[in-house]
């Protein structure tokens, strides 16, 4: 049973200060004025099952390894990691005592040395104590060679670890990098006392048993249906109130939203509910429809190495002319909200001050007309021989994109400039045709941060062109001497309003530049049964069940 | 006998490894590959993805993963999967529960359906029941799977309550009665195409037997109709039914893809379509040879069968 006594099990401690804030901010946005009040309190024990419906299949159980959102769906409830990001992208301590800074002197203030506290009383799901040991095993694991390490970026500054004691311990960078906490959000400790000395750190029992110091422990796999976790009663934070967690795979989103309605699912969430079943969806009684932002951006990415989008003027009038209203309103139901830029609206680099989106075809006409790009016999336009003329790709199987494409080759149609849509299946469009920059456009939905960090080094770097360089995600080919300079300094600077005055001005130079031309705020409709209190929305993760600890039935 | 067996088992192991061969050589070649899952998720970058494909062995010449794989196999090692990391056997393993208990019961249904509705179709040939049964049997044969399913979903889990909308089990609740329930909506989806296949071929079969000179016989020394038509037309009639009922076995582990995507069912076809989807060599291979050794050693017990059944056969054959 767990221990009520426990400080870290009370919302009103120090150690976990999210639950007032996460409350409030919930209540506000989903709940009538004054229900906040009237809330049913949780269980003093577990209670209960959630049955969260995915339209992925949950794949690795290992939180270092390459994996998809379903799998960090599950491992927020069974791993826990130093510190997490709330939803209103501040950092708070989940294993360690307190999130080290710069004012605490928990970073040193050349940015290089790092004292991390951890939490005292931990303990793994069969019982054995974590300890510091285990923090520097996640971390060796991640840089050794010969293991299928999710990413290295940010572990790689790491020159020293060095344990001071069993809840103490000190890492030193070989140079600033600044981009670490919030990649560290996301770093779950794995527990070297079960993968230490492995043959083969890929293939170990851990893989199919896995242990961690989460809110709930491993329960079963039924491999193409469900992962089911069991609460964790001496876990070491608030909750959790509910005894079982089923993670259930539902290949088909309409078939998903069908098990949601019919009461089979108690949340649906990743693709969540098709836009065209919002306004019905909304009608189900005790049904709560969440329209959340995510912190992705829908939008399209050009090939500068593409002879034609390669001209500013080219890019610059292919957004005057983008109808994003004609977008977000007729095919999604006017939910999404505007985007100008890479980052949400919610990131605290975000540039408020940017241009906002103008639709004028007219005037892309003109400038168009200027620069020398004249109508052709068929109406499209040419300048010294090359045709105004590129494809657009997305993958294939998105109906609501495709929709989307067919309306913008319309609507540039009208003004001289031809877009052939050209889809792909997911396992080539993502495979070489992006990495080395074989097309000439996509529509996609990206994820420009790490967490919340707004470094976009690997995507707007010159030297991160994975066609050039085999590193990076620089599809686009976008090379700016100065987006390079400031992206050089910013992960290098701790200080965040240096950081944020960087941001703002590489946000300023992509806009102007349009190496990308968004289109609207990441969306998603999810779902959830009346009855489950708790959820909240936070787009600093990959999933929403990174709260569930906290969710029970009223 | 014995030197047939040998010599077929021979063959059969040759045909493997060409269809080994052929299915690794397209498998390959066709664009995309299996890290564009992860290239996809954004959070890795191309240095990631490349030492990824030099830990998985993806960077290597073709025929060197080939052989590889070929002598892992012959080893009994049959790999682990890309997507999962868990060994392919135990991956197939844990579908093809799920695919035998839908088809086996789905094709049960169909053939007793189907059966009794082609033998009363042709008994009573050219009656109003036979009329329907045919216009019946064209029409199911027409109507798409997808489409039948969702309507099953939406009429009896969504309208009336009575159907689970999907999945095998109710969890925290898998008792037989569950899974029974679970089993109607997809095993009525899939048996209305078999069914009305069956119930074709029962037919045929049947107005083949009820003009053959036996029964004329059998009628003419006063046997009762009844009588007949169970002891020496039916039985007569199911002959040719147990062949392509042999036929039909390797079906019985490959699963239904489009049933089981609408009716959440974990089986062998959903699995195939998500790992030809992300690209899941291992487990795609896995399928395709476990596949293939079903369908050679159906056809080879179907051949030893006969030859038991008949004896001039198996003089001739072994």
């Amino acid at each position: 049973m767990s221990d009520p006594s426990h400080p870290a099990r009370h919302p009103s401690t120090t150690t976990i200060p999210r639950r007032g804030l996460l409350l409030g901010s919930a209540a506000a946005a989903l709940a009538p004025a004054g229900a906040a009040l009237a809330q049913p309190r949780p269980p003093a024990a577990p209670r209960g099952q959630c049955v969260l419906g995915f339209s992925q299949e949950f794949t690795v159980a290992h939180p270092l390894m390459p994996a998809n959102e379903v799998d960090q769906a599950v491992w927020w409830n069974l791993f826990s990691p130093l510190w997490g990001l709330d939803p209103a992208g501040r950092f708070y301590p989940i294993l360690a005592k307190a999130v080290p800074s710069l004012e605490n002197g928990g970073i040193s203030a050349d940015g290089l040395d790092w004292r991390i506290e951890l939490r005292e009383g931990v303990r793994w799901h069969d019982g054995q104590p974590f300890t510091a040991e285990d923090v520097k095993f996640s971390l060796a694991l991640i840089m050794n060679p010969n293991f299928r390490a999710r990413g290295k970026d940010g572990y790689d500054r790491i020159e020293s670890v060095t344990v001071e004691g069993p809840q103490v311990l000190r890492w030193r960078l070989r140079q600033p990098y600044a981009p670490l906490m919030s990649i560290l959000s996301q770093f779950f400790i794995v527990p070297a006392h079960r993968l230490a000395g492995a043959e083969d750190p890929n293939n170990t029992p851990f893989h199919a048993a896995p242990i961690g110091t989460g809110p709930f422990k491993w329960a079963e796999r039924r491999t193409g249906s469900h992962v089911m976790l069991t609460a964790n009663r001496d876990y070491f934070g608030e909750g959790p109130y509910l005894e079982r967690l089923v993670f259930r795979y539902v290949p088909d989103v309409n078939v998903m939203y069908t098990q949601f309605r019919t009461g089979e699912l108690d949340y649906i969430g990743l693709l969540g509910i098709p836009a065209n079943h919002y306004a019905e969806a909304r009608t189900l009684r005790d049904r709560v429809i969440h329209v959340i932002p995510r912190g992705s951006v829908e939008n399209l990415t050009l090939n500068l190495g593409h002879p034609v989008l390669r001209e500013k003027v080219v890019r610059q009038a292919l957004y005057l002319s983008l109808d994003t209203r004609a977008i977000t309103g007729a095919l999604y139901y006017g939910l999404p909200k505007e985007a100008v830029t890479f980052l949400p609206p919610e990131n605290w680099a975000y540039n408020d001050a940017l241009p906002r989106h103008e639709y004028d075809p007219a005037r892309a006409a003109r400038m168009l007309d200027e620069a020398g790009w004249k109508p052709g016999r068929d109406g499209i336009r040419v300048k010294d021989g090359l045709r105004l003329e590129f494809t657009n790709s997305t993958t294939t199987g998105t109906e609501l994109r495709t929709q989307a494409q067919q309306l913008l080759a319309q609507s540039w149609a009208k003004i001289g400039i031809a877009m052939k849509i050209h889809n792909l299946p997911a396992a080539v469009l993502w495979g070489k045709f992006w990495a080395e920059s074989q097309f000439d456009s996509l529509m996609t939905n990206t994820t420009y941060t790490i967490a919340s960090d707004p470094n976009v080094l690997h995507r707007f770097g010159s030297h991160a062109i994975p066609k050039r360089a085999g590193y990076g995600s620089n599809v686009s080919q976008f090379e700016n001497a100065r987006v390079d300079e400031l992206l050089a300094r910013g992960v290098v600077l701790n200080g965040i309003e240096e950081r944020r005055a960087i941001y703002r001005e590489v946000q300023a130079i992509i806009r102007e530049e349009l190496p990308m031309l968004p289109i609207f705020q990441g969306m998603q409709i999810e779902g959830t049964k009346a009855g489950l209190m708790g959820f909240e929305n936070n787009l600093h993760v990959l999933a929403n069940s990174w709260n569930a600890a906290r969710w029970y039935w009223a | 006998m014995g030197g047939y067996v040998a010599r077929r088992v021979l063959q059969a192991a040759g045909l493997l490894l060409i269809v080994s061969m052929i299915g690794f050589a397209i498998l390959h070649l066709a664009p995309g590959g299996p890290l564009s899952q992860f290239a996809a998720g954004g959070d890795m970058t191309q240095e990631d993805l490349d030492r990824l494909a030099r830990q998985l062995g993806l960077d290597r010449p073709l025929p060197v993963q080939y052989l590889d794989w070929l002598w892992r196999m012959l080893r009994g090692d049959w790999g682990a999967s890309f997507r999962d990391q868990q060994p392919v056997l135990a991956v197939i393993g844990s579908h093809v529960g799920a695919t035998l208990e839908l088809m086996l019961s789905s094709t049960l249904l169909a053939m007793i359906i189907g059966a009794w509705v082609g033998i009363l179709g042709a008994v009573r040939r050219h009656s109003l029941f036979d009329a329907l049964a045919t216009v019946g049997a064209m029409v199911a044969l027409s109507i798409p799977t997808f489409w039948f399913g969702l309507v099953v979903i939406y009429v009896f889990s969504v309208g009336l309550g009575w159907l689970p909308a999907g999945n095998r089990t109710t969890i925290g609740n898998e008792s037989f009665l569950d899974q029974l329930h679970h089993l109607i909506g997809p095993c009525i989806v899939l048996a209305l195409v078999s069914t009305a296949v069956w119930s074709r071929y029962m037919r045929s079969s049947m107005l083949d037997v009820i003009h053959q000179d036996y029964i004329r016989t059998a009628r003419s020394k006063g046997i009762p109709e009844r009588r007949i038509l169970i002891h020496h037309a039916v039985r007569n009639a199911l002959l040719p039914m147990i062949t392509i009922t042999g036929l039909h076995l390797p079906t019985l582990l490959s699963g239904a893809l489009v049933t089981e995507t609408v009716f959440t069912w974990p089986g062998m076809g959903r699995l195939f379509l998500d790992s030809i989807s992300y690209r899941d060599y291992p487990v795609v291979m896995g399928i395709l040879m476990f596949t293939a050794v079903l369908v050679l050693l159906g056809s080879l017990l179907a051949d030893l069968l006969y030859h038991v059944a008949d004896p001039r056969l198996g003089a001739h054959g072994a």
